[in-house]
C-alpha cells in the first residue's frame, strides 16, 4: 500500500517536472522572441490548471498516508498555486497575461518560480523514490 | 464567414436563414423576400429619408484636390500640414529635375555658398592639420581596443583628443590590411566585371533613374581612372570636405544642406581624384568578393574580417542562399550604384516622399521575413537567439567557405601588427581616405562629452530650500533641460518633443540609479507631427548588422568604409551606396548622409519590410443607434462632420470605408458601387455573429462615394424613432473584427451606454455613495478579458479601435477601454454630452473629431525601441501591445498619441561616455507606402550623483511617475499609488540631503533642477485620475488614467499643472515678434488663489480647456475691449469664445490664445470663468496649492514630507 501511494506520487512527481521545464522552455523562447507573447501566455496558462491538480494530488496523496514532513512539504506549493490561480484579476487572461508578462519584470519572475519549482520538483522526485524503495524493501 | 449552418454564408440566403428564426427586432427588417433580394431595405422603412440625400447641397466634395498624390497626411514635415502640403507638392514636383529629391533641403543645388561657410569649417579644419599631422606617426603603433579608446578620450580636452584618436581608426583603415585576409576567389580581371553580371538580373544600365542622372556623370568620368591613387588630387579635396561630422541639421536643416551643396561644388574638381582613391582601393576588395551583399562594403579592416569569419563557418547554406539574389545586385560598384532604382517606383516615391533619394542600389540581405518583428528587425529573421548574433550578422557570406576562422569576434584588437608589413605599401591611399575624414576625431571629441557647462550643473545643483523659497516657477514654461553634450551632439540631438528622457545624464550603474531615488525612463511621441522631416529613399537602408540599428548621427566612422555602431559596438562595414551622398552629390563623404546629419529621419521601406503588400487605408466606423443615442444626439453631428471630411480623410485611391451600426441587432450598409441607395442589411443573430456579404460592406470610398454621402446624409433621421434601448457593442465588435481583418485598418466606435446584449456585456459596478469615498477605489480595472482578448485578435490583424464614448451614465469604460488599449487605439470621452444640453462638450466633440478623422494615421505598424548595451527596458506604458521584450505592436500609429517607458541598467556602463536610445518606428502610410521613422537619442553617461541630479527633468520624471502610480493603482490600490508618490519626493529629499549637499541646512532641501517636483507631485494628486475624497465617477477617473498613459509630455504636463497668467495687464515687454502679429508673454504665476486679484484677467491653460476668469473687479476697459461686453455684469454666464475685436487689447490676447494653440494637436475650447458660474469650480480645482476640502495645501504637503525625512 505504502510503496504503491509512493509510485503514484513518484509519476505525478515527473509529470510535475516534465512540467516545469516546459514551464521553463516556453518562457525562455519567449524572452529569445521565438515565440509571441500571446502564443506563450495561451501555451502556459493551459498548463497552471493541470499543474495545481498534480500538486494537490501529491499533497493529499501524503496526507491521507499521513506522511506528515512530505505533506508539509508538499502544502506551501500547492497553496502557492492556489492563490496565484485566485488572485488573477478579472480582466486577465490567465495567471500569465500577454498584455503585462512584458512588464515590470514579470517574465524574470515568471522563470524564477519556475526554475523554483523544477528544483523542488526534482528534491521530492527523490524523497519519494527513497521512500518508495524502502516502503518496497519493507514489504 | 463564420456563419453557423449555411453552407454560403456570404450570400444573402444565409443571411436570412439566421435571422428569420430569430425573433425580436428581425420581422421588422425582413421584408424582404427571403430568396431574392433581402438586403434591399424598403423605402418605407428607416430609409425613407433618400429625398434628403439629394438635399444636401453642401458637400465639399472636392475641397481638397490635394489627397490624391501629394504626401497630405503621409510625409508629415508640418504641424499643419494641410497648407502646407500645396507647396511641398510643387517643391515634389520639381524635384525630378533637379534631381535632387529632399524635401526639407529644399535648397536648391545652385544655390551660392552662404557666407557661414568659413566659420563651419573652422574647427574642423583645425583638426584636420591635426590629423595631418599625426599621421606622420607610425599609426599602426598605438594598440588599444575600441572600448579603450573611450575611456581613454574622456581625460584630455577635446582638442588634444585628437592625437590619441586618429590612429586607433586609422589603424583600422582598411587599405594595408588586404593581405592578411585570404579570400580565396580572386576572379574576373576586370573590377566589376562579375558584378555587373549579376546586376543585370536586376537592372541594366540602361534603366538608369532620372533622379540620378547627375550624379551618375560624377562617377561615369571619375570610375575609369580607378587605378593608383592620386595625390595631388587629395589636396584638393581637403579644404572643402572638412565639415564637422555632427554638423547637425535638426532645426537649421536648410542653411546647413545649403552649405552642402556648396561644398559639393567647390569639390567637384576634387572629387575625380577623391573617387580615385576610393576606388582603388575598394576595387581591389570587391575583385576578390564578386557577390556580397551590400553591407559588407568593399573597405574593411582585419579586425572585422576576423569577426565576420567567425560567422562565415558558423554559418552556411540557406540562408545565405536565400540572400545571393540581393546580394548580387548589392555588391554593384560606384559606377552603378546609382543606377538600379526601380524605375516603377521612381516618381511616385519622389512625389511622394520628396526623399533624399539616394543611390538605391540593393535589395537587402535579409532573407524573406516571416513576421513583423523581424521586418523591423531585432534578430534576423531566423532569429537565432542573442547569443548567436555573431554568427547569425555574417550569414550572407557563406557561401565563400572562407578557411580557418578562429572564433575571435574582436572588436577591440584590431590587430595592428599584422598589417604593418602591408602599411608602407598602402600608405599613402590610406592617408588619402582617412584624411578627408574628419568624423572620428570630432565624434569622439564628442565622445569625450563632458567638456560640459559647469555653470548651467551649478544652478542646476543649487540647493533649494523648498520651505523657504516661494517663487520657484519660471517665468515661461519650463523647456527641456539639455544634455551635457558636446555643441556638436546637442545641435543633432533628438528634440526633446520627440523624444525625452527622465535623467538627461544617464547614471553609470543601477547602484547609481537606485542612489538617485529617481526614474529612469523614456517618453516617446515618436509619430508627432513635424515641422521637417529628412525622408530618405534608399534601397539599402544601412543597419547595424548585430544589433539592428540603423545608422544615426551618434555612429563613430572608423573610417571611409566602416561604421561602429552607438548601441553594440559593432564594427560594420559602409555599404557602397551610402559613400554616395545625395544631397551635396558628393562621393566617399558617408558621414554627411542625410541619415547620419539628423537624429530624425524617414525611410522609405523596401519590400523587405513587408509581410504582404501595403495595406489600403480602411476605415469602419462602428455607430451606436440605440435609444439612448438617439437621445444624446451625437450622430447628426457626426455625420456632418464626416460628410465634410471626407475629402480629407488620409488615404489614396484605394482607400476604404464601411459603416456598422448597433442596438440590439448589427446593421450593415451595403454600398456597393452601382446601387442606387444604401442598403441596410440586418444581422439579429448576435450570439454567433457573420458577415451577410463580404466584398460590398467595406468599399472603396472613391467609387461610392456617392452612396457613401447618401447614407451619412440619411442616417441620422433613419434611427430618430427608435425605441430600442438594448445595445450588443460586444457582437457589433466581433462583426468589425470580421470585416476588417483581411484587411487591417481602422475601427471607430462610438458608444453612449453600457453594453448590454451578446459577448462582453457588463454590469454597472459603480457605487454613486463611493465616489468621494478617501478609502480605495474599487473596479478600475477590468470586468471581464472579452475586450481584450478582441483587442489582441484585432491587434494580430492589424485592426485598430478607437472608442468614442458619449454617455451621460456609468458605461464602465475600465472594461470598454481595453479593446483600444492593446489595439494602439486612442480613447475619447465625453461626459454627459447632450447635444442641447451641453454645448461645451459638443463643441469639443466636434473639435475632436475633426482632428480625428483628418491627422494622419499609420497602418500596420511595429516600433522597436533600442537602447545602448547594459540599458534593458523594464516597463512600457501606452496603447500598444508589447510583442516581444523590445517591439511594440501598434495596429495603428496617430500622431496624438505618445508612450513611456521605465529602463533599468543591467549591466555598467562604464564603457562609454554616451548612452543612446534608438525608435523606429516602421508604418505603412495611409498612401500605401512602407515607412520607418527613426528617433535617435543621445544622452552622457556619468558617474557621480550630483551629476545625475544636474541631469534630472523634473517634467519628464513627473510624467514617468505618473504612469508608474497609474499602474499601482490598478495592481495594487489607489491608496499604494499615492503613497508611493509622496515617497517619491521624500526619497528624493533625503537622496540629496545625505549625499550631495553638504549644506547642514534645516528644511527641505532639493536640488534646483527638481525644485518643482513636490509641486507637481502634489498637482498629480489632486488629479482626477489620483485624487481621493473629492467626488469623482468612476468613468472620468479611468479616463484620466487613460490619458495620463497617451497624452504626450507637454500636454500632460499642462492637465497636471496648468499654466496660469494675467492678461488684463500685460506689456510687451519680451514679446515674440511672428509675421506682423505682436504675441505678448506674460509671466507665469503659482497657482495659488492668492496670486488671482480680483481686479485682473487670469487665463487658465489646463491643456484641453482655457479658463479665462474674470475678477469682480476686472476694470471695464478689459471687458469691453476683449469680451466685448459692456461691465462684469454684463457678461453672459456661459460664454466660451473671445470675440474678434479690433482693439489692440483684443489682439494681443487673442495672438497670445493663438500661439497657445499653435502646437496643439486639438483646438482647445475657452470658458470664460466669472465668479457665479458653474466653470468656477473646475478653475479653482486646478489651484493645486490650495487647500481643498480633501487636500493639502502645498505647504502642508511640504511640511508633510519635512516630518517624513525628518523620521
Amino acid at each position: 500500500m505504502e510503496a504503491a501511494v509512493f509510485i503514484l506520487s513518484l509519476v505525478d512527481c515527473c509529470a510535475l517536472i516534465f512540467l516545469s521545464v516546459y514551464f521553463i522552455i516556453t518562457l525562455s523562447d519567449l524572452e529569445c522572441d521565438y515565440i509571441n507573447a500571446r502564443a506563450c501566455c495561451s501555451k502556459l496558462n493551459k498548463w497552471v490548471i493541470p499543474e495545481m491538480i498534480g500538486q494537490c494530488l501529491s499533497t493529499v496523496l501524503m496526507l491521507v498516508s499521513m506522511h506528515w514532513f512530505i505533506f508539509l512539504l508538499n502544502l506551501p506549493v500547492a497553496a502557492w498555486n492556489i492563490y496565484r490561480h485566485l488572485k488573477v484579476p478579472m480582466g486577465n487572461m490567465g495567471v500569465f497575461d500577454p498584455t503585462e508578462i512584458h512588464n515590470r519584470g514579470q517574465l524574470k519572475s515568471h522563470m524564477k518560480e519556475a526554475m523554483i519549482k523544477l528544483g523542488y520538483h526534482l528534491l521530492c522526485f527523490f524523497i519519494y523514490l527513497y521512500s518508495m524503495i524502502l516502503a518496497l524493501i519493507n514489504d | 464567414m463564420s456563419a453557423p449552418g449555411p453552407a454560403n454564408p456570404g450570400s444573402s440566403i444565409s443571411y436570412n436563414q439566421n435571422s428569420t428564426p430569430n425573433g425580436g427586432a428581425a420581422p421588422a427588417y425582413q421584408n424582404g423576400p427571403a430568396q431574392t433580394n433581402p438586403s434591399v431595405y424598403p423605402p418605407t422603412g428607416y430609409y425613407g429619408a433618400p429625398p434628403l440625400q439629394q438635399s444636401y447641397p453642401t458637400i465639399p466634395a472636392h475641397s481638397n484636390p490635394v489627397p490624391s498624390k501629394a504626401p497630405l497626411t503621409n510625409s508629415g514635415h508640418s504641424v499643419n500640414y494641410y497648407q502646407n502640403n500645396h507647396q511641398q507638392q510643387q517643391q515634389h514636383h520639381h524635384l525630378p529635375q533637379h534631381h535632387v529629391a529632399a524635401s526639407s533641403y529644399s535648397a536648391s543645388p545652385s544655390q551660392p555658398p552662404p557666407p557661414s561657410i568659413t566659420q563651419y569649417n573652422q574647427q574642423p579644419f583645425q583638426q584636420q592639420q591635426q590629423q595631418q599631422q599625426q599621421q606622420q606617426h607610425p599609426p599602426y603603433t598605438t594598440p588599444g581596443s575600441y572600448y579603450g579608446q573611450q575611456q581613454s578620450y574622456q581625460a584630455p580636452p577635446p582638442q588634444q583628443q585628437h592625437p590619441s584618436l586618429v590612429p586607433a581608426p586609422a589603424s583600422g583603415t582598411g587599405a594595408p590590411i588586404y593581405p592578411i585576409v585570404s579570400y580565396p576567389s580572386p576572379q574576373g580581371s576586370s573590377q566589376y566585371g562579375t558584378l555587373s553580371s549579376m546586376q543585370s538580373t536586376t537592372s541594366t544600365p540602361g534603366v538608369m533613374p532620372v533622379q540620378m542622372g547627375a550624379p551618375l556623370h560624377q562617377y561615369n568620368t571619375s570610375q575609369p581612372a580607378s587605378t593608383p591613387p592620386v595625390q595631388p588630387g587629395y589636396g584638393v579635396v581637403l579644404p572643402s570636405q572638412t565639415a564637422p561630422t555632427v554638423n547637425g541639421q535638426g532645426s537649421t536643416a536648410q542653411t546647413t544642406v545649403q552649405q552642402h551643396y556648396d561644398q559639393s561644388h567647390q569639390a567637384l574638381q576634387s572629387y575625380d581624384s577623391y573617387g580615385r582613391v576610393i576606388h582603388s582601393s575598394g576595387g581591389a576588395d570587391t575583385e576578390r568578393t564578386p557577390s556580397r551583399t551590400p553591407s559588407t562594403s568593399v573597405h574593411s579592416s582585419p579586425g572585422h574580417h576576423k569577426g565576420m569569419q567567425y560567422g562565415y563557418v558558423a554559418n552556411s547554406g540557406a540562408s545565405s542562399a536565400a540572400t545571393s539574389g540581393p546580394a548580387a545586385s548589392a555588391a554593384v560598384a560606384p559606377s552603378s550604384s546609382s543606377s538600379d532604382e526601380d524605375d516603377d517606383d521612381d516618381d511616385e516615391e519622389d512625389e511622394e516622399a520628396g526623399g533624399d533619394t539616394s543611390s538605391s542600389t540593393t535589395g537587402s540581405a535579409s532573407p524573406v521575413p516571416n513576421n513583423y518583428d523581424s521586418l523591423e528587425g531585432g534578430n534576423y529573421p531566423d532569429s537565432m537567439p542573442p547569443a548567436n548574433d555573431m554568427t547569425n550578422q555574417a550569414q550572407p557570406y557563406g557561401n565563400y567557405g572562407y578557411p580557418s576562422m578562429q572564433p575571435a569576434y574582436l572588436q577591440g584588437a584590431a590587430p595592428h601588427t599584422d598589417s604593418s608589413p602591408a602599411h608602407d605599401l598602402y600608405g599613402q591611399s590610406y592617408q588619402q581616405s582617412s584624411q578627408p575624414f574628419p568624423n572620428m576625431s570630432q565624434l569622439s571629441a564628442a565622445l569625450g562629452g563632458l567638456s560640459g557647462v559647469p555653470e548651467l550643473e551649478v544652478e542646476a545643483l543649487r540647493p533649494v530650500n523648498l520651505l523657504q523659497e516661494r517663487n520657484l516657477l519660471p517665468p515661461r514654461p519650463l523647456e527641456a533641460p539639455e544634455p551635457n553634450l558636446s555643441a556638436d551632439l546637442k545641435k543633432v540631438n533628438c528634440s526633446p518633443h520627440t523624444f525625452r528622457c527622465t535623467l538627461t545624464s544617464i547614471p553609470q550603474t543601477q547602484a547609481l540609479l537606485n542612489k538617485a531615488r529617481l526614474p529612469l525612463g523614456l517618453l516617446l511621441h515618436p509619430f508627432r507631427d513635424l515641422e521637417q522631416l529628412p525622408v530618405i529613399t534608399s534601397n539599402t537602408i544601412v543597419r547595424c548588422r548585430s544589433c539592428r540599428t540603423y545608422i544615426n548621427p551618434f555612429v563613430t566612422f572608423l573610417d571611409q568604409r566602416r561604421w561602429k555602431c552607438n548601441l553594440c559596438y559593432r564594427v560594420n562595414d559602409v555599404p557602397d551606396e551610402f559613400m554616395y551622398n545625395p544631397v551635396t552629390r558628393s562621393y566617399g563623404e558617408p558621414h554627411k548622409r542625410p541619415e547620419v546629419q539628423n537624429a530624425t529621419v524617414e525611410f522609405i521601406a523596401s519590400s523587405d519590410y513587408m509581410l504582404r503588400p501595403p495595406q489600403p487605408a480602411a476605415y469602419l466606423f462602428v455607430l451606436d443607434v440605440s435609444h439612448n443615442a438617439v437621445e444624446a444626439g451625437y450622430l447628426k453631428y457626426f455625420c456632418e462632420s464626416l460628410l465634410k471630411n471626407l475629402d480629407k480623410l488620409p488615404g489614396d485611391t484605394r482607400t476604404r470605408v464601411g459603416f456598422l451600426t448597433f442596438d440590439s441587432t448589427i446593421h450593415f450598409y451595403n454600398l456597393q458601387e452601382g446601387l442606387s441607395q444604401p442598403q441596410m442589411l440586418v444581422v439579429s443573430d448576435i450570439d454567433d455573429v457573420f458577415i451577410p456579404s463580404h466584398d460590398s460592406l467595406m468599399v472603396n470610398l472613391k467609387e461610392s462615394k456617392e452612396l457613401v454621402k447618401d447614407l451619412l446624409t440619411s442616417l441620422p433621421a433613419m434611427f430618430s424613432q427608435t425605441r430600442e434601448t438594448h445595445s450588443a457593442l460586444g457582437p457589433a465588435l466581433q462583426a468589425a473584427f470580421k470585416l476588417m481583418s483581411s484587411t487591417g485598418g481602422r475601427v471607430s466606435v462610438f458608444q453612449t451606454q453600457l453594453p448590454t446584449l451578446g459577448a462582453g456585456l457588463l454590469q454597472s459596478r459603480e457605487d454613486p455613495n463611493q465616489r468621494s469615498s478617501s478609502k480605495g477605489v474599487q473596479h478600475l480595472g477590468p470586468a471581464t478579458d472579452f475586450y481584450k482578448k478582441l483587442a489582441l485578435d484585432c491587434s494580430g490583424q492589424q485592426i485598430g479601435v478607437d472608442l468614442f464614448l458619449l454617455s451621460s451614465q456609468y458605461t464602465d469604460l475600465a472594461s470598454l477601454a481595453c479593446i483600444s488599449k492593446y489595439s494602439a487605439g486612442s480613447i475619447f470621452y465625453y461626459p454627459s454630452f447632450h447635444y442641447i444640453h451641453n454645448p461645451a462638450q459638443l463643441e469639443k466633440f466636434q473639435n475632436d473629431l475633426e482632428r480625428y478623422l483628418t491627422r494622419k494615421i499609420g497602418f500596420e505598424a511595429v516600433m522597436r525601441i533600442r537602447c545602448t548595451k547594459g540599458l534593458s527596458i523594464h516597463t512600457f506604458h501606452g496603447n500598444f501591445f508589447v510583442r516581444s521584450t523590445d517591439l511594440l505592436s501598434l495596429a495603428n500609429v496617430n500622431p496624438d498619441s505618445a508612450f513611456a517607458v521605465q529602463m533599468s541598467i543591467e549591466d555598467s556602463l562604464a564603457d562609454s561616455s554616451l548612452a543612446c536610445f534608438q525608435a523606429a518606428l516602421l508604418y505603412t502610410s495611409s498612401k500605401g507606402k512602407r515607412r520607418i521613422r527613426v528617433h535617435t537619442l543621445c544622452l552622457p553617461v556619468v558617474n557621480q550623483l550630483s551629476d545625475v541630479y544636474a541631469g534630472a527633468d523634473v517634467q519628464a520624471v513627473t510624467c514617468l511617475l505618473a504612469n508608474m502610480a497609474i499602474d499601482r493603482s490598478i495592481s495594487s490600490s489607489l491608496s499604494d499609488a499615492r503613497d508611493a508618490l509622496v515617497n517619491a519626493v521624500v526619497d528624493l529629499a533625503t537622496s540629496y540631503k545625505s549625499s550631495v549637499s553638504n549644506l547642514q541646512q534645516s528644511g527641505l532641501v532639493v536640488p534646483s533642477s527638481m525644485r518643482l517636483f513636490p509641486l507637481y507631485i502634489l498637482a498629480l494628486l489632486k488629479q482626477k485620475a489620483l485624487r481621493t475624497g473629492t467626488s469623482t465617477r468612476l468613468d472620468e477617473r479611468v479616463f484620466a488614467m487613460c490619458e495620463f498613459k497617451t497624452q504626450p509630455l507637454q500636454q500632460l504636463m499642462r492637465m497636471v499643472h496648468p499654466d496660469l497668467y494675467r492678461l488684463d495687464n500685460m506689456s510687451d515687454q519680451g514679446a515674440l515678434h511672428l509675421n506682423d502679429t505682436v504675441v505678448p508673454q506674460p509671466h507665469l504665476l503659482h497657482l495659488a488663489s492668492e496670486r488671482l486679484s480680483r481686479d485682473g484677467a487670469f487665463l487658465m491653460d489646463c491643456g484641453n480647456v482655457f479658463y479665462l476668469w474674470i475678477g469682480k473687479n476686472c476694470n471695464d476697459m478689459f471687458i469691453r475691449d476683449v469680451l466685448g461686453c459692456n461691465n462684469y455684469a454684463s457678461i453672459p454666464p456661459n460664454m466660451s469664445h473671445i470675440p474678434e475685436l479690433e482693439t489692440p487689447l483684443s489682439e494681443r490676447v487673442r495672438a497670445f490664445l493663438d500661439w497657445l494653440q499653435d502646437n496643439r494637436a486639438f483646438s482647445s475650447t475657452i470658458h470664460i470663468v466669472k465668479d457665479n458660474t458653474s466653470a468656477k469650480t473646475n478653475f479653482f480645482q486646478q489651484l493645486v496649492e490650495d487647500r481643498s476640502e480633501s487636500a493639502s495645501s502645498y505647504q502642508e504637503f511640504l511640511q508633510h514630507v519635512q516630518r517624513q525625512i525628518s523620521k
